[in-house]
């Protein structure tokens, strides 16, 4: 056992799935050329003027709502000024006297079933800042800047250091990824930068009540490199004091890439962002009738439909755990089971081939090349037993090639399954009458052992049907046909 | 023509007398040849007006003509005008060229003004004598040898030159009002939020207001009355319906309650500039207004207040000329800091670095609480002052600036010097009221003007005092030898 503590807490960025920008008209969709979703505002051009994003203040109030907040019925506006290519203004009109969500917590659920809540400290509205393009991903020895990405709206969720380990910080991370997904605010697409990270840690001797110095690591897009980046910064915090040393507060940079990370800035070198409120903003006034429809109207949460799942469809606390806590995901597999009218298979396979497949190529499931229709369609073949398990999969391979639905697959690859009895019976006796050494064998063997040999005769029948015979009657007939050998 | 006001103008559009081609080719000859004396104006817009008139002089021919429709004008160069350059009166922008219109300006489109071009004015908005400005100072059409005011000290130099005969102004501490005193014209700073800040260069936020400037308050009610609107553009624009200024103009003032704050006359104050100040409030005395004796205890406070707020606001409005994106960039930059560096002390003018230099420390870690939260504080307690004056009276009345116009030079030393010439006209801004100014005597042949300080929206009420002051007597109409 270690003989120090650790002590996390994050503040998570999370872009808001609003049309447009915080404060201006432009548009906040990801992947456009350049400075071409940048207007006169977010250029920061002389004389123009923000104006709050009305969405962006409900979707802030929906966070809060889902994590039992107090709302800031009168939130403000306040700038932060610093220099920075990246940031037009000079400023980033953000929130901290009056943020606009309050105290909250979020339950978590760790790998041994326990469950623990993490409070959250606050959670205020701003704005994003652009991209600096460097050497490398912009002409050499030159920096360009990308300002599309500035004025995005962004909630910085702030909890409070109650997390021990990278375990419980990943769970946070990845349960409030479920939270913003569930309720709509966020597309939660990490890759994209939708959801961002930054870990506060340090460590003291076990047991003690005084917190260490803390580091800051920044900007981390994954929960992967959240992970790693946590175990690293520990580590490194421990030897460092195991050795003489002491931890200096610091802002810190993790290259997920190297697996290494580096110190940004030290605290003497830090800012001093002069905050004050902004002249050009109306402080932000919610009003109780606005909470209240927005309460009403609020998208069903992660615990809530995970408690669904195991009620109105009988999976198990585990399945329902991972098809619940992301909203994209049980929207599919809801449809799957309404059009298949089968749960079981309809989680099985949204869970297995169907995530593993849309996980290796990184695709989400909203772009996934299989359509819920289009797997109900296939579930239902095979729970009528027009195809097998095996069968199916060659199927979910063409639906995923693009070849249509699985009757049509069917249909063109000739791949129904055989139940006739008649047929099946006949398919049967010719492979016993076509090896004869085998059935011999069958027949010698310990009537414990002779189970294992039934494999041999499967694989020649389902060979002599193309693949087509209905496994579970062959079976059957095939016991049958040797026990009347015997 | 260039003697006629802006009422006297439209009606002879409107009449036919002249057309609006003739009378802007008659302010574009007096440019051409009276500004070099002033440097009033620093771009001259001659080819677009022209353009503008002839459109001007068809819908007035055909009878559907907008409320100013054909009528010259000037905009200060604060005022983003789409395609036309500018400058701010700063080298920082010097070959900035806007895409876009401010609202102040596209109102007047709307309106069908001509516009002749833009008016130089101290940098940034920033002085209150014209002498910050990168395009050098403009000169008193009154006396050659002083200041015309600022920071709308072109607009106001071009109005009293009979340059044209309106021009949009800018008021944060004073800007508009000493400016109008200085060069005995009448000028008004509405309500804060009366007017878009849209497209409106900002030097403080929360002070900034766009407002007219022209020789009558009759004038002033017309430019107003194309001025002002609610704009969803600007957050801190009030949505409130926009009254007809002109419709009040002729009532009477009989019972109007005039409150005479005594902290207006104290010693700081010229004797001439007191006398003129007296006779116009016994003018207004003798029209039927009551005069009140009122007290606005915490006046005093509004300059050093102001110098936090203001600067403060300002360290963080004029971040964003970095040299990155637009305007002014340094030579050969050898890494960020040196970009930002340089670009910035080669850009701004001494008073600007000045004052974001205040502002900066005033905002840092340590001082804040003791330089801007303590300057909310007065502000709360100058807005207070007013408010208990108001319950008494339904206008405040007073000298508009300190003394007559002063030779250049002369304040160039000393800041504070400077500063304390907006003492009167700080506090309006401070509590976001209405001011204007209104000529009321000379004093060494020189314009002084008497302040009128309205209550929030209450615009009308003042263009109703200060035209029945105007219809009897002639300071308005009072003009620099010469160039009548």
């Amino acid at each position: 056992m270690s003989n120090w503590d650790t002590v996390i807490g994050l503040e998570v960025h999370v872009q808001l799935a609003t049309k447009t920008k915080i404060f201006s008209g432009a548009s906040t969709a990801f992947g456009a050329e350049p400075n071409t979703q940048a207007c006169a505002i977010d250029l920061a051009m002389p004389g123009t003027l923000p104006v709050l994003n009305k969405q962006a203040v409900h979707y802030a109030v929906m966070f809060g709502l889902a994590i039992d907040a107090e709302i800031g019925k009168e939130s403000a506006f306040e700038r932060k000024n610093y220099f920075y290519p990246d940031l037009p203004k000079g400023y980033q009109t953000t929130q901290l006297e009056k943020p606009i969500v309050g105290r909250g917590q979020v339950e978590i659920q760790l790998a041994d079933g326990s469950k623990k809540n993490i409070r959250i400290h606050h959670a205020h509205l701003e704005e994003d800042a652009g991209k600096s393009l460097h050497d490398g991903n912009f002409r050499h020895g030159v920096s360009g800047i990308d300002l599309n990405r500035a004025g995005t709206p962004l909630i910085e969720i702030v909890s409070e250091p109650d997390m021990i380990s990278a375990e419980e910080a990943v769970a946070f991370a990845k349960k409030l990824h479920s939270i913003v997904t569930s309720i709509g605010i966020c597309d939660g697409e990490m890759s994209q930068g939708s959801m961002r990270f930054d870990v506060n840690v340090s460590v003291k001797p076990r047991g003690s009540d005084t917190l260490g110095t803390r580091t800051e690591t920044k900007n981390l897009n994954s929960f992967k490199f959240m992970e790693e980046a946590i175990a690293k910064e520990v580590e490194r915090q421990i030897d460092l004091i195991e050795d003489g040393g002491s931890v200096i507060q610091e802002t810190r940079l993790y290259n997920g890439d190297t697996k290494t990370a580096r110190s940004m800035r030290s605290k003497e070198e830090a800012n001093d962002y002069r905050y004050f409120p902004c002249p050009d903003l109306l402080p932000v006034i919610v009003s109780d009738e606005t909470i209240e429809q927005l309460r009403r109207s609020m998208p069903e949460l992660p615990d809530a439909r995970q408690a669904r799942f195991v009620e109105q469809y009988g999976l198990s606390e585990y399945d329902a755990g991972i098809l619940g806590s992301d909203a994209p995901m049980a929207a599919y597999f809801e449809t799957v089971t309404d059009q298949s009218g089968n749960a079981k298979l309809a989680a099985n396979w949204t869970m297995g081939e169907l995530a593993g497949r849309l996980n290796n190529e990184d695709i989400s499931i909203g772009k996934s090349p299989v359509s819920a229709e289009q797997l109900a369609g296939m579930i239902a073949r095979i729970a009528d037993n027009s195809i097998s398990g095996k069968m199916a999969k060659q199927v979910f391979e063409a639906m995923w090639a693009g070849e249509g639905s699985a009757d049509e697959i069917i249909e063109a690859r000739g791949l129904k399954q055989v139940s006739d009895s008649g047929a099946l019976e006949q398919i049967v006796a010719d492979v016993l009458a076509a090896n004869q050494a085998m059935v011999d064998d069958y027949i010698n063997t310990d009537e414990a052992k002779r189970k294992k040999k039934l494999g041999g005769f499967m694989g020649q029948i389902m060979k002599a049907s193309k693949g087509q015979a209905n496994p579970q009657q062959v079976n059957q007939i095939l016991l049958q046909k040797l026990n009347e050998l015997l | 023509m260039h003697n006629l006001t802006i009422a006297e103008l439209v009606q002879g559009l409107q009449s036919k007398k002249f057309t609006s081609v003739e009378l802007t080719q008659h302010f574009l000859d007096r440019i051409a040849e009276l500004n070099p004396d002033y440097n009033a104006v620093i771009t001259v817009t001659a080819e677009q007006a022209l353009k503008a008139a002839t459109a001007a002089d068809q819908r007035l021919a055909a009878g559907n003509a907008p409320a100013l429709c054909g009528v010259p004008i000037l905009h200060k160069d604060i005022f983003c005008t789409n395609g036309v350059r500018t400058s701010c009166g700063s080298k920082m922008l010097d070959n900035f060229i806007p895409p876009y219109n401010a609202t102040v300006v596209e109102n007047f489109e709307q309106a069908g003004a001509v516009v002749l071009g833009k008016t130089n004015m101290d940098e940034f908005a920033m002085g209150s004598s014209n002498e910050t400005s990168f395009y050098g100072p403009v000169k008193n059409p009154w006396a050659t040898d002083c200041v015309p005011g600022g920071s709308s000290g072109g607009s106001a130099a071009a109005v009293a030159a009979r340059l044209a005969p309106g021009a949009t102004a800018t008021d944060t501490g004073g800007s508009i009002r000493q400016p109008a005193a200085l060069c005995g014209i009448t000028g008004l700073k509405p309500t804060y939020g009366r007017v878009s800040r849209w497209g409106m260069i900002a030097f403080a936020s929360s002070l900034d207001q766009g407002g007219p400037m022209a020789r009558t308050a009759e004038d002033c009610a017309l430019l107003l009355n194309c001025m002002a609107s609610y704009d969803d553009k600007d957050s801190t624009c009030i949505e409130r319906e926009v009254p007809d200024y002109s419709a009040s103009l002729n009532s009477s003032i009989k019972g109007l309650r005039i409150g005479v704050p005594k902290e207006y006359f104290s010693d700081g104050l010229n004797p001439g500039t007191e006398t003129a100040v007296r006779s116009a409030l016994a003018e207004l005395e003798a029209q039927g207004a009551e005069l009140v004796e009122i007290s606005l205890p915490n006046s005093a406070l509004s300059v050093p207040a102001y110098y936090v707020i203001a600067p403060a606001e300002a360290s963080a409005n004029l971040s964003r000329f970095d040299g990155v994106r637009y305007g002014y960039r340094c030579e050969e930059p050898k890494d960020l800091e040196d970009l930002y560096c340089r670009t910035r002390a080669e850009g701004f003018g001494e008073e600007v670095q000045r004052r974001i230099l205040i502002g900066t420390y005033c905002l840092s870690a340590g001082y804040y609480d003791a330089y801007y939260g303590k300057a909310q504080q007065v502000r709360q307690l100058i807005q207070q002052d007013f408010a208990t004056a108001f319950e008494q009276v339904d206008l405040i009345m007073g000298p508009t600036c300190p003394s007559p116009a002063f030779k250049f030079g002369s304040k160039g030393d000393d800041p504070v010097a400077m500063y304390l010439e907006d003492i009167y006209t700080i506090a309006t801004n401070l509590a976001g009221l209405p001011g204007m100014s209104v000529p009321c005597g000379l004093v060494d042949n020189k314009p002084v003007g008497l302040q009128i300080i309205g209550n929030y929206f209450d615009e009308a009420r003042m263009l109703n005092a200060a035209h029945q002051y105007q219809q009897h007597t002639e300071w308005h109409n009072a003009a620099p030898e010469g160039l009548v």
